[in-house]
């Protein structure tokens, strides 16, 4: 036989490569369609599919009842909204502040900045769940005015969910990166035409941010939505759950497998959106100069 | 109580460093893989990368929960998939319920959860690496394997380091899985010392001995860190 076109070879080539990556697609999504499938079918049909591609296909006594049965069991509504609470709160707060921090490393002088910027990259090494402890004893004896006037301790409460996320050594640093990165001549041109520093940062720094700006918020909407230790040990009151916490209710004496399948899914699916609109920018900053060593 | 006496800590402190040790070595290298077979400009590549990402997006806790069904013994996933690629051949195994198999399946649900973070930060790194290297080394002759060796892996080095930190940070944490999917066991197989230090400071309520744990761990932490920056420093 004679030899392959040039063009041949690279359209097969292509193909092996396309099948290639949607082998592993593959590999990637089916948890995911394991979950979603299994919230159609009832208990018994579920587990008994499960070891098998059936767990994949739906098909026999498909229906919803699931996810009516998650929503009786669970104060969905409720749980939903204190997380959409917590979360937008926590991110914007966090934003505003991690940019504003990194903003001063980035761009003004003071004495002590290097040292201080050394200590925060360096508390980002300890895992949160090694602080939960102590982190608890300090917030129970913190106080807070409320409409009850003087208050001692946080727990059971809101702000106990917000305010130590929002502080956050990471966000500083991946804002501190990317403003390092920008042109010191923008900065210097406002500043000679008499720009404060206040217009400096939110009229050229904040609106040329875009990017850096999903990331952070992408990253703290994660650990916010999916927060589930930390409220678990500090919040008793139903009324102010978030929504992860709503999963203890499916495993009482008999584990409901469905409905956490279909409660499960409920709690996936937005994020999944948040992440798709979001991830042009979030996969362009950080592949053009978001993380650097 | 004197920790360094302590079996059920010190198993707890080798399993993490030995989770540590493996998954930072494979995750990274898998999500190179996957970043240099998405670094190009083919159509619909942007489709696989976020394929690729969804895992990170959903919440350990319910990762967690899927891949137990995934490793039953009696009736799961994997069993039933290596039965049917060995026709029959394969004897199912009770992953998560032998001392054996349990950290190396929480290993492997653990990368495949988070190797898509990983591999966007790779190829934010090839990003960086200007076309004209490859254009020169493609004159000079070199082949797939070289222009990998020569340009593309010493322009990577600074993502190397980052991926190396983060990677084993993250995993010195490792805490929710062994919480829903193993509580510890089998045999202690999967402790690890987050799961120590809540267990006895939350669930126990010894404040104390959760706290030292701690220290513990952040110690080890620190000291991997700047062992790593040291061997990792730049040389010229």
């Amino acid at each position: 036989m004679a030899a392959m076109t040039y063009e041949t070879r690279y359209k097969l080539i292509i193909s092996l490569r396309y099948t290639l990556l949607i082998l592993i697609s593959a590999i990637f999504i089916f948890p995911i369609a394991f979950m979603v499938v299994s919230s159609l079918k009832p208990d018994l049909q579920l587990l008994r599919d499960s070891g098998s591609l059936l767990a994949f296909v739906p098909y026999g006594d498909i229906s919803l009842n699931n996810y009516a049965f998650a929503f009786e069991r669970v104060p969905v509504v409720q749980f939903a909204f204190n997380s959409i609470f917590t979360t937008s709160a926590a991110v914007v707060a966090s934003i505003m502040l991690n940019s504003m921090a990194a903003f001063s490393f980035a761009f003004l002088r003071w004495r002590g900045k290097k040292l201080m910027l050394t200590f925060i990259i360096a508390t980002f090494i300890v895992p949160f769940e090694v602080l939960a402890i102590p982190l608890l004893l300090v917030v129970n004896s913190l106080p807070w005015i409320g409409p009850d006037g003087l208050e001692i301790g946080w727990l059971n409460t809101y702000h106990v969910q917000i305010i130590p996320f929002i502080a956050d050594s990471l966000g500083i640093f991946l804002f501190y990166q990317y403003f390092r990165d920008l042109p010191d001549e923008l900065v210097e041109a406002a500043r000679i035409d008499g720009a404060s520093i206040w217009q400096i940062f939110t009229r050229i720094v904040m609106p040329i941010s875009g990017p850096i700006l999903a990331t952070v918020a992408i990253l703290k909407f994660l650990l916010m939505w999916n927060a589930y230790i930390w409220p678990l040990m500090t919040v008793r009151t139903e009324e102010l759950r978030p929504i992860m916490v709503g999963l203890q209710y499916f495993f009482q004496r008999y584990t409901y497998w469905g409905e956490i399948m279909a409660y499960v899914t409920l709690v996936t699916i937005p994020v999944l959106i948040f992440y798709l609109a979001l991830q042009r920018a979030f996969i362009e900053s950080i592949a053009t100069s978001g993380i650097k060593g | 109580m004197i920790l360094a006496a302590d079996v059920v800590f010190l198993r707890a402190l080798i399993n993490t460093l030995i989770f540590a040790g493996v998954i930072a070595p494979l995750q990274g290298g898998l999500a190179l893989v996957l970043a240099l077979l998405l670094n190009q400009a083919l159509p619909f590549i942007n489709v696989f990368r976020a394929i690729y990402f969804a895992p990170v997006v959903v919440s350990m806790v319910v990762v967690s929960l899927l891949w137990r069904f995934i490793y039953d013994g009696e009736n799961g996933l994997l069993n039933t998939l290596l039965g049917i690629a060995t026709l029959g051949g394969f004897q199912p195994v009770d992953w998560l319920g032998n001392p054996y198999t349990a950290m190396p399946a929480m290993i492997a649900m653990s990368a495949w959860q988070a190797v898509g973070f990983h591999m966007v930060i790779w190829l934010s790194g090839l990003q960086t690496i200007p076309t004209s290297l490859y254009e020169a080394s493609a004159l000079d002759g070199a082949g797939a394997w070289q222009k990998f060796r020569y340009v593309t892996w010493p322009g990577l080095r600074n993502t190397a380091v980052l991926i190396l930190i983060v990677i084993v940070i993250q995993a010195m944490g490792l805490f929710v899985q062994v919480d829903v999917m193993t509580r510890g066991g089998p045999l202690d197989a999967t402790q690890s010392v987050v799961y120590q230090a809540v267990q006895r400071g939350y669930d126990k309520q010894d404040i104390a001995e959760g706290s030292a744990i701690s220290v513990v761990l952040f110690v080890v932490v620190l000291a991997i860190t700047i062992v790593n920056r040291y061997l990792t420093r730049d040389r010229d």
